[in-house]
This record gives structure tokens, C-alpha cells and sequence, in this order.
């Protein structure tokens, strides 16, 4: 069957949605326009800039060049799933705030979802990995310094048991 | 930013993923990773009629490695590549170049097929399955057919599938003992496309000539580019530096590298006599530490 728009049905940070999508948006315009999760940047719209990174599933992926009606049926993380906001910041987060791992924000989502999937799948990585796994993400202000730093302290406080 | 209108279809069997090829011809277009598709639509450089997409059939997405030959389906993810414990070992040259494709979240939805299918002439993975010799299996309407990788690749991306044919599964024969191999390429940042990537697959006769030698570039021709003349000179010789010297400046005259914003047409050249020599160096190397 074709269609041009389709009803889906997935899980955001734990919350179950049904909408019904035009098969051409994003999952990112999805998440920002329909959800109102405006959390996940959209920055370079072609994949590039990685401002846009969510979870699905257990990969990180480039929201803006998925769409929505990719995700149906599956579970997406955005950074809004990180932590709630009554509660204390995860532990990426309340690194990337103590070790100036950002300074104007736009970039800190995607950053914090790669780095999320890097310390989820290992302990303990070393320098060139964080570069590696942060490599398809872009910062314009900060430079990477304060992010590498700012990932390796989240590797020990994060209690990932 | 979004695509410009498309009609959508979800098949769950690769019967039907034919039916509707078949139905709709040129306005279709495969989706399956669509880590290149997705910005070419973004753009509305493409302006496909319908998407069809593959991510629902089951069963496509296996690296098989049971038999002697690596069997990958069409929609086994770039991120697999990785993550295999075989392939290290036996298919090396996939592992040496899987980490200079995009980055990890590229690579967790990019497909191994859905790159040679596109055949972008900057993008590793068609070098590296014509310098494995990987043979590719197509479904249509009209049955099954085989292909060489090094057949495949017709134009800049462009290939020998028809409009109603879906490339099923690549397939990667084993390594001859005494091989190396060796991926090298220069690109602007990690991560972009490459300026220039070169594959080098060496075997070792048991007095340690060159028994056979493929030299595949991507970046300096609209498809990928295999430096015969050059791997000629090699075969049957001793692999000796000044011997790797002169195979580089003759895949660096024999190649047609366009110029761009990015790179001259002279600097691409100049990449390729650098790299051929390092990638042959490696090669070798690593063939002796198998030999």
C-alpha cells in the first residue's frame, strides 16, 4: 500500500505517541513539531553536523535524514529522556556543565546522545575513542577539549550497573 | 527542509519490494539505509515519485561468513562491519576501511549494499568490493542474476541494476594465503568523502614476489578505478620501494581525476602517487606477517 501520510505508532523517552504523519517529515521535524520536544537541533539538514542525533533503539542515528514513519514502532531517546526536569541532571550532563563541555548549547544534544551510546557500550574509553565516537558531531564555539574532559569524567561518576 | 512530496510503501517481503519496482520503474527509488538518499532528497537533488522502503523485509540484514565466502545482505548495516569478529580476520580490508565511512551514527544506518548501490565514485565500499572481486546478486521480475563488482559500476553513480531490480546480497570470496591489504585515503575532515582513497590487495608468491596485486581508487574517475598498467608492472616482481615508486607514478598518469572546490585535478594526482605507496608498503607488509 502507498500512502502520503500514515499513522504510527512508537515510543519517545518512554512515552507512547499515535499520530498521524505526512511520510515526508523527518523524525526530527516529528519530534520538534508534533511532540513539541524542541530539545533535538536541527542544524545542517543533510546528516553532516550531527546536531540532530536521537537514539533509536540502541544506535545513535541522524534524525534529520530518517523519517518519522521509519521510527514506527520502535523507542527513540532524545536529550529530554536524559533526565527529568524536577530531577537531577544525568551525569553526561552534569559533566558537559562542570567541565565547560558547551558554551552556546545548539551542538550539546547530539553531543550528548553519541557520547551516550559510546559510555553505554563501553567503560573506560580512551582518549582517541571519545574523538572517534564524538567525530561526527560539530561544535563551532566551545572546541572539543572541554567535551573530551567533560566525557571521561561521566565515564567514572556514571554508574552504568 | 523537507522532500519534496513522495508517496511511501513499507513492503515486508522482497517479492513485493519487485512488485512495486516493477510497477512504478524510474519514479521508484530503493530506501534503505539512506544515509545518502536522505540528504539527496532533503536538497530535492532527487525527486523520486515513490520510496520503497526495504527496512521492514525481514531476513536482509545477515553478514554470513559460514561457508568460504562473506555473504551480506541488502540490508546489513556499514556498523556490522565493525563489530563482526570474522571479519577482521578474513575480509580485513572491509575492517580497515568500515571506520572511514561517515561516523558511527552514519554507519549505524547505512547499508553495505545500499553504498554500492548508490556508487557514489567517492565512497569506499564500491573500491573495496572491486578489489575484493565481490559479486553481487540482483533479484527482478525476471529472476536472479550475478554480477562482478568490477561490472557494476557503469557511471558516476550509476550502475548495471535496472530500474526493477533490487540488489539482494554482496558477496566477498576469501583471501588467497600470503595476502595483505591496505585502505588508504585523504579526506578535508575525518569523516567526509575522501579526495582521494585508494584499496591495495597484495598476494605473495612463497619467494615473497609479487604474485598478484589489485590497486583500486576512489575519487579520480566517475567509477572506481583500477590501475592495471600499474598492478602489471608489480606482478612478478620483488616488492621494493622504488619499484612501489614507479607503479604510483603510473596509476597517478593513468587516472582521470576531475577538479573540484575541494581538490585540483593535480593535487588528486599528487594523493595518489603518495597513497598508492604507502597502501602497496602496508600491504606487503601485512601479507608477510600472513605468509
Amino acid at each position: 500500500m502507498m500512502e502520503r501520510r500514515r499513522t504510527i505508532r512508537l515510543t519517545v523517552n518512554g512515552t507512547r505517541y499515535e499520530r498521524e504523519v505526512e511520510v515526508r517529515k523527518t523524525l526530527a521535524d516529528f519530534l520538534r513539531y508534533d511532540l513539541g520536544l524542541k530539545g533535538t537541533h536541527v542544524g545542517c539538514e543533510h546528516g553532516v553536523c550531527g546536531a540532530c542525533t536521537v537514539m533509536l533503539g540502541d544506535a545513535s542515528v541522524r534524525s534529520c535524514i530518517l523519517y518519522a514513519v521509519q521510527a514506527d514502532g520502535q523507542e527513540v531517546l532524545t536529550v529530554e529522556g536524559l533526565s527529568s526536569p524536577e530531577g537531577p541532571l544525568h551525569p553526561l550532563q552534569q559533566a558537559f556543565h562542570e567541565h565547560h563541555g558547551l558554551q552556546c548549547g545548539f551542538c550539546t544534544p547530539g553531543f550528548l546522545m553519541s557520547a551516550l551510546e559510546l559510555l553505554a557500550e563501553k567503560q573506560n574509553p580512551g582518549e582517541e575513542e571519545i574523538r572517534e565516537a564524538l567525530s561526527g558531531n560539530l561544535c563551532r564555539c566551545t572546541g572539543y577539549e572541554g567535551i573530551v574532559e567533560a566525557v571521561r569524567a561521566a565515564d567514572r561518576t556514571w554508574d552504568r550497573g | 527542509m523537507k522532500p519534496a512530496p513522495f508517496e511511501y510503501a513499507a513492503p515486508e517481503s522482497v517479492e513485493e519490494v519487485l512488485e512495486l519496482l516493477g510497477e512504478h520503474g524510474e519514479e521508484a527509488k530503493v530506501l534503505a539505509g539512506g544515509q545518502s538518499l536522505g540528504p539527496l532528497l532533503n536538497m530535492r537533488l532527487a525527486t523520486p515519485g515513490v520510496l520503497v522502503d526495504i527496512n521492514r523485509v525481514e531476513g536482509l540484514s545477515y553478514l554470513r561468513s559460514g561457508d568460504d565466502v562473506l555473504a551480506v545482505g541488502a540490508l546489513a548495516r556499514q556498523r556490522s562491519i565493525e563489530r563482526s569478529i570474522s571479519i577482521p580476520r578474513r575480509w580485513p580490508l572491509l575492517h580497515q576501511a568500515a571506520p572511514y565511512i561517515g561516523h558511527v551514527a552514519i554507519r549505524n544506518r547505512g547499508t553495505i549494499c545500499g553504498s554500492l548501490a548508490h556508487a557514489d565514485p567517492a565512497a569506499e565500499l564500491p573500491a573495496v568490493a572491486v578489489a575484493l572481486g565481490a559479486r553481487l546478486r540482483i533479484r527482478g521480475a525476471r529472476g536472479e542474476r550475478e554480477v562482478e563488482a568490477g561490472d557494476f559500476f557503469v557511471n558516476y553513480m550509476t550502475t548495471d541494476l535496472a530500474p526493477d531490480e533490487l540488489l539482494l546480497e554482496a558477496r566477498f570470496p576469501p583471501l588467497p594465503p600470503r595476502t595483505g591489504t591496505s585502505w588508504k585515503e585523504v579526506a578535508r575532515r575525518h569523516g567526509d568523502f575522501a579526495l582521494v582513497g585508494v584499496a591495495a590487495v597484495v598476494t605473495l608468491a612463497r619467494d615473497g614476489r609479487c604474485e598478484r596485486v589489485r590497486l583500486v581508487y576512489t575519487g579520480v574517475a566517475p567509477t572506481p578505478f583500477e590501475a592495471g598498467d600499474a598492478e602489471e608492472m608489480l606482478s612478478g616482481e620483488s616488492p621494493t620501494q622504488e619499484l612501489f615508486g614507479e607503479a604510483a607514478e603510473r596509476a597517478a598518469r593513468d587516472c582521470e581525476p576531475g577538479s573540484d572546490v575541494h581538490a585540483s585535478a593535480a593535487y588528486r594526482r599528487h594523493l595518489v602517487r603518495v597513497l598508492t605507496k604507502r597502501a602497496l608498503g602496508e600491504a606487503v607488509r601485512r601479507a608477510r606477517e600472513e605468509g
